[in-house]
């Protein structure tokens, strides 16, 4: 007998059930859990994060973490039991696109890419975010309670780049306006109006081949570009009352774009520069030492071909493990091992999702269980979800770990959470325990029901 | 199955076209009189007569070195909701032999492969591939998968886009695929002929062509041959246009039909002149061809289901179909086989209810054939963990979906949406050798493919560069014959 012939009489008993079983399912919202509960999550495996505490319990209240360690619940706590469970911290979304993009398609709902020419650098994403995106709930069931977002510019790896989708109607002709694609901003993806954690935490910018599109189409036109920039808002820093009753040489960045670069200028505020080939990675820790800029790289496909150099500079990656491809002539040494080489190599890596980390957010994950696969210990994969992306842009001990201190972003995963048969339980954001709901599953039960009234009445 | 491109067309035509007769057939005769009196010669010139020129592109595939073995030890998913403990695949000249338990007799002189602790599952299949027509580098020059030109083009053949050089096939071959499904993009209505190939090193497309699977076509619905036509401001510009676009097509194809059927009866005046365009879907009127379309939404399905019945031809699989969920029940009832992302969802409007739970709610129907595809260079190498993504959200649905089930979504069930489940998809007697050995457990994101045999030959081995093909593209590259993180395994 076919095993469908089974499932179609599940579906019908659970079609029957779904209203019982609405009310008791994990998909459903829990209630409000107010910041002054005290929770103990109870008997689980615990990754902190940078190390493992077995049959450990995790205490949160005032939206932080307390505890954590091999004790029992305080008393009056509620108790979750994580049993034969895993819990780690939640996982942050780096080169994200979280809260800034509905649709990929519908320009109107992105709010990461911006094309005025006048306004580059300072073009602060954080204003444009949205808490009621429907993508946070789904990147939320994926484990992820963080991301890093990321402005996009012609080298992003945001956006559906398939060929099938695009080809034949090109892809909008969108080009940066500058240099710079913006600056970047921290949230949290806790449920409420306030996801806001920091904005301004990075500056954006393309190098290699889209760097170099910017400038005129040659790499060594970007770089002389990006030194007279720099020169340029140097010399704004230190002439600010002259440039405002105008006694100052025409410079070719607006006031606002100079303002936003003084802090990467004097190397306060990082610089994400999206990157692939091992020569362009040279270079631009070359001019990130002749400028005494503060680099975070992202993409790094051929890394690993200057794992020493990446190490020595002490700039940490931000990567995606499963690019093995030469998908073009800047990636021809993309490697699946590229994440196990830089982590050995000492450098400090972050895992990111696919596709700009939006949509697809939740894959994550998997992209960390595919680098442990090639060669990646499983600790320093962790690391990469968690620790290390809150320390690559400043936020060390304040989330991205199971401390006390940190802040209360708990999940509990059914099992190691890089497993796709691994499911979470529990997610807590800020020590509130979120609701395990998404629009896709609200699709999901509408469908799964069988009534005589369409599936539009079907709430 | 080429064999199947025949049927409508009359037995007396048939004899006279095979065996060249000349004078075969005059008006109004009956086939007897025919064969009494031929009287017409209807042999045309090389070239220009479709039922003589079924396979002008053949396959010259040959499998490559290969010795009889037999697999023990492993767990064994059969592909046919079998899973066997400590189970035994015997392989002989390239075909599965036998498929048992621990006594399954494995005769003498046969290498054994001891994979006690590994699991074993049919080649994967991905019925949803650009690869060499959307090669790796994806430069200029090098994007042949799309001849946007023109709404319909039914008479581009993908194979004939096909770069067998594209380093893609040899890192999809890494994670276990066995045989790929290569498609036109989905600007056009009627994107063209798709192929099917085993994946295979080959300096040509024809040396690896997979030996009489059918023809397919690539048709789209939905938004992207409204955007790229209307956004020449040319038709179709709408999805009403897109309906208007495909019922002309298979007005003019019956037409085309009709005039070969009838010049193949009666032998009046010249032959119809030859056309690629309508030859091909004249192939879909007589289910030669295969019915490959993109569609994703609920809606548009239903429409393309109407329009089958209303020009008499079947579809045998929607791809994407991101919305078939909706539609469950009739895509198992009328047979439809939806092929499936896991993951991807919002990349745009007819993309937008996509659910996780997909692959599972299809696949609940009885009759359903549900299917997980890549349409991607990175995600065909790791089908099993999107198929893994799909059962998890099954289960979490609360549904009972077993691991030897779900290795049907990219295995059996895949054979089944291209053509080929009396060839490949399953290890059972008789089928083609094409056989995964993995690290562990597929559906376990740590699993790797340790050794991939295509008709029973190895062609890649983790743990052997001698079974590590690189392609021509790859030799001298930056990188190439250095380690990464001192890891000698695997593709790239």
């Amino acid at each position: 007998m076919r095993l469908s012939h089974i499932l179609a009489g599940a579906v019908a008993a659970l079609s029957l059930a779904a209203p019982a079983l609405a009310q008791s399912g994990p998909q459903v919202a829990r209630s409000a859990v107010g910041q002054n509960e005290t929770v103990a999550i109870v008997g689980g495996r615990i990754l902190t994060g940078n190390s493992v505490i077995e049959n450990g319990t995790v205490v949160i209240r005032d939206g932080k973490i307390v505890s954590v360690g091999s004790g029992g619940a305080p008393s009056g706590a509620r108790v979750i039991d994580a049993a034969g469970k895993t819990v780690a911290p939640g996982f942050v979304a780096v080169d994200s696109g979280l809260a800034g993009n509905e649709v990929g398609s519908v320009s109107g709902t992105n709010e990461l890419r911006n094309s005025a020419n006048t306004l580059s650098a300072a073009f602060d994403i954080s204003y444009g975010l949205d808490p009621w995106s429907f993508t946070l709930p789904v990147a939320r069931l994926g484990g992820i309670t963080r991301a890093i977002v990321v402005p996009q510019h012609p080298g992003s790896s945001g956006g559906h780049v398939h060929e099938d989708e695009t080809a034949g109607a090109g892809d909008g002709g969108y080009q940066t306006p500058g240099l710079f694609a913006g600056q970047a901003a921290i949230i949290n993806l806790g449920q409420g109006s306030n996801i806001l954690v920091k904005p301004r935490v990075a500056m954006v910018a393309p190098f290699g081949e889209a760097g170099a599109g910017i400038a005129g189409g040659a790499r060594g036109a970007q770089f002389v570009l990006f030194k007279e920039t720099l020169s340029e808002v140097r010399l704004y820093a230190r002439n600010k009352s002259a440039y405002e009753r105008a006694g100052l040489r025409d410079l070719s960045l607006s006031r606002a774009d100079l303002e936003a670069l003084i802090p990467v200028a004097n190397g306060t505020m990082p610089l994400i520069v999206t990157v692939h080939r091992a020569s362009d990675i040279q270079q631009v820790l070359r001019l990130a030492r002749e400028e005494g800029i503060k680099l975070i790289l992202d993409g790094a496909e051929e890394g690993w071909l200057v794992a020493g150099d990446i190490a020595a500079a002490g700039v940490p990656v931000l990567l995606n493990p499963i690019s093995n491809l030469p998908s073009d002539f800047e990636m021809r040494a993309a490697r699946a091992e590229n994440a196990a080489a830089l982590n050995a190599a000492g450098v400090v890596i972050a895992i990111k999702g696919n596709e700009g980390s939006t949509h697809r957010a939740r894959e994550a994950r998997y992209n960390a269980g595919n680098a442990v696969s090639h060669g990646l210990p499983y600790e320093a994969a962790i690391a990469a979800l968690t620790v290390n992306p809150a320390k690559i842009f400043g936020m060390a001990g304040q989330f991205g770990q199971i401390a006390p201190g940190a802040a209360g972003d708990v999940v509990v995963w059914s099992g190691d959470p890089l497993e796709p048969l691994s499911q979470p339980s529990a997610v807590f954001v800020n020590g509130v325990e979120q609701p395990l709901t998404s629009r896709p599953l609200m699709l999901r039960d509408r469908y799964r029901q069988q009534t005589p009234m369409p599936p539009a009445y079907r709430n | 199955m080429i064999g199947h491109h025949l049927r409508g067309v009359s037995l007396a035509a048939i004899t006279c076209a095979v065996l060249g007769l000349s004078a075969c057939a005059t008006t109004g005769q009956t086939p007897d009189d025919t064969a009494a009196k031929p009287s017409k010669d209807r042999t045309l010139a090389a070239g220009l007569d479709p039922a003589t020129t079924l396979d002008p592109y053949p396959s010259t595939y040959q499998p490559l070195p290969r010795e009889n073995f037999a697999v023990v030890g492993a767990t064994v998913l059969t592909g046919t909701d079998r899973k066997i403990e400590n189970g035994v695949v015997v392989v002989t000249d390239g075909k599965i032999a036998a498929v048992g338990d621990a006594s399954t007799p494995v005769p003498s002189g046969y290498r054994v492969v001891e994979a006690r602790g590994r699991y074993v599952t049919p080649g994967v299949i991905d019925v949803h591939s650009h690869l060499g027509v959307y090669p790796s580098p994806g430069v200029s020059g090098m994007s042949d998968g799309n001849e946007a030109t023109s709404p319909n083009t039914a008479q581009v053949w993908a194979e004939h886009s096909l770069w067998p050089q594209d380093p893609g096939f040899n890192t999809a071959r890494a994670g276990g695929v066995t045989t790929l499904h290569i498609l036109p993009g989905s600007a056009n209505l009627f994107g063209g002929r798709g192929v099917t190939i085993r994946n295979v090193p080959s300096i040509t497309m024809q040396g690896l062509k997979f030996p009489a699977a059918p023809y397919t076509v690539k048709m789209a619905c939905g938004e992207n041959p409204s955007r790229v036509y209307g956004g020449r401001n040319q038709s179709p510009a709408t999805g009403m246009g897109n309906m208007a676009g495909y019922r002309a097509a298979f007005i003019a194809a019956r037409d085309y039909k009709a005039k070969w059927d009838k010049w193949r009866e009666d032998g009046e005046g010249a032959a119809p002149t030859r056309n690629l365009q309508n030859e091909t879907l004249m192939g879909v009127l007589d289910g030669s061809i295969l019915i490959q379309n993109h569609c994703y939404r609920a809606d548009e399905m239903a429409l393309m289901m109407d329009m089958a019945k209303e020009f008499g031809y079947r579809i045998t699989t929607f791809h994407h179909a991101t919305e078939a969920y909706k539609l469950a029940p009739q895509l198992a009832a009328s047979g439809i086989c939806a092929a499936m992302w896991t993951g991807w969802w919002g990349f745009k409007m007819e993309a937008l209810d996509a659910i996780e739970e997909n692959a599972a709610l299809v696949d609940a129907q009885q009759g359903s054939c549900a299917v997980i595809h890549s349409d991607d260079a990175e995600l065909t190498q790791r089908l099993n963990q999107e198929a893994a993504a799909a059962l998890s959200a099954g289960r979490r649905a609360g549904l009972n979906i077993s691991e030897e089930h779900a290795i049907g979504w990219i295995t059996s069930n895949a054979a089944k949406a291209i053509g080929i489940a009396d060839q490949t998809g399953s290890l059972e007697p008789g089928k083609r050798a094409d056989v995964v050995i993995w690290s562990a457990d597929p559906f376990s994101i740590y699993a790797r493919a340790d050794q991939v045999f295509i008709d029973g030959a190895l062609t890649f081995d983790r743990s052997n560069p001698a079974y590590q093909p690189t392609s021509d593209f790859e030799l001298g590259q930056p990188g190439y014959g250095l380690t990464a993180a001192n890891v000698t395994e695997g593709a790239r």
